[in-house]
């Protein structure tokens, strides 16, 4: 039984506003799928019933930006790609997170050459990272899981859809939209 | 008809002035030659009745590094008609680092020498649209040298600004 068992007629609760919109924030993180290489079979892989990321309230992969709070990187950033990865994150509303899955995104892992970006952590905020080359799905689950609880630690109060552009100036994080 | 004898003999009846050095190794046969002749003996390799090497499968390049002729351009051509592969060389030097483009006789190596051009920095004369392939156009170096070290040149690349 739930907790419509326990409401007669209109019920009411109390609680504190951070909590309960840390509490919506955390079941309804919808990722942005930046699937640039093998790692990428393996985040599709979380979609699928067996692994079912649709348990964590993630399962809306969202293809625009616009609709997201978590970046997934899942794949070998290079030098190339950089500037694209950085577009997509910076048309992302605040508040946004970032998992750097497997070993390129975090380090470069073994692609360490001239054209791979060691570490997207150089032009990236980055909230987790995530071992494996590629991570198994459930790996990812774990890693979604402890973005779910940062989030339900944060307060509410912590995001401002405030940036800071290249002269210091704080700006609206729409400025940043319309500036790409 | 034994192709290994042929085509060397086809080619020294063909361009009398040419000096070609015909190796046979491992049961692959390789022909190199002046830099100067390569459209010609493209040309000619592709279209005659015998040969009819019509598929170019690859264009690339060797680094000598500290030898005179620093570069090789290698060109991996295949004949469907007596399914028998081929290897054309020509070298280059550094300070006239240029060879005629074959992407008129093989439409395929338009791509494969643009990635040459990328990697190697050698010019191809008379290309289409000789641009790099892999590399940022605003790219200055050319990664498969051997002077290029492996780990890049720092900021030679620009991240976004965190």
């Amino acid at each position: 039984m739930g907790l419509e068992s326990y409401i007669k007629d209109t019920g009411f609760l109390t609680t504190q506003l951070n909590a309960i919109i840390g509490w919506a924030r955390k079941n309804s993180v919808w990722p942005m799928p930046m699937g640039i290489s093998c790692c990428a079979i393996e985040m599709m892989a979380v979609g699928d019933p067996k692994y079912d990321i649709a348990r964590f309230g993630s399962e809306v992969m969202r293809f625009t930006p616009r609709q997201c709070d978590l970046m997934i990187v899942a794949g070998t950033v290079t030098y190339k790609m950089a500037p694209v990865v950085r577009k997509i994150y910076d048309q992302m509303p605040d508040p946004k997170w970032v998992i750097a899955m497997g070993a390129c995104t975090s380090s470069g892992g073994m692609y360490r050459s001239y054209s791979v970006v060691q570490g997207i952590d150089q032009f990236l905020p980055v909230d987790i990272y995530l071992a494996g080359c590629p991570p198994r799905p459930d790996n990812l689950l774990h890693a979604l899981m402890m973005i779910q609880d940062k989030i339900g630690k944060s307060k509410a109060s912590q995001f401002k859809n405030i940036t800071i552009d290249d002269d210091g100036i704080k700006v609206p994080e729409l400025n940043v939209i319309q500036k790409n | 008809m034994d192709l290994k004898t042929h085509i060397p003999q086809k080619l020294k009846e063909n361009f009398p002035d040419v000096n070609f050095e015909v190796s046979d190794y491992k049961d692959e046969l390789t022909i190199k030659f002046d830099k100067r002749h390569i459209v010609n003996v493209c040309k000619f390799i592709k279209s005659d009745s015998d040969l009819l090497f019509t598929f170019c499968s690859d264009i690339t390049a060797v680094d000598w590094s500290t030898r005179k002729n620093r570069f090789t351009v290698v060109y991996n051509i295949y004949s469907m008609k007596n399914d028998f592969r081929l290897r054309l060389k020509a070298d280059v030097d550094e300070s006239d680092c240029m060879i005629d483009s074959v992407s008129s006789v093989w439409q395929a190596a338009n791509w494969q020498e643009r990635e040459t051009y990328d990697m190697y920095g050698i010019k191809f004369n008379n290309h289409p649209d000789l641009r790099r392939m892999y590399m940022p156009e605003e790219f200055e170096h050319h990664p498969l040298r051997k002077d290029f070290p492996l780990m890049g040149i720092p900021g030679s690349l620009p991240l976004p600004k965190k």
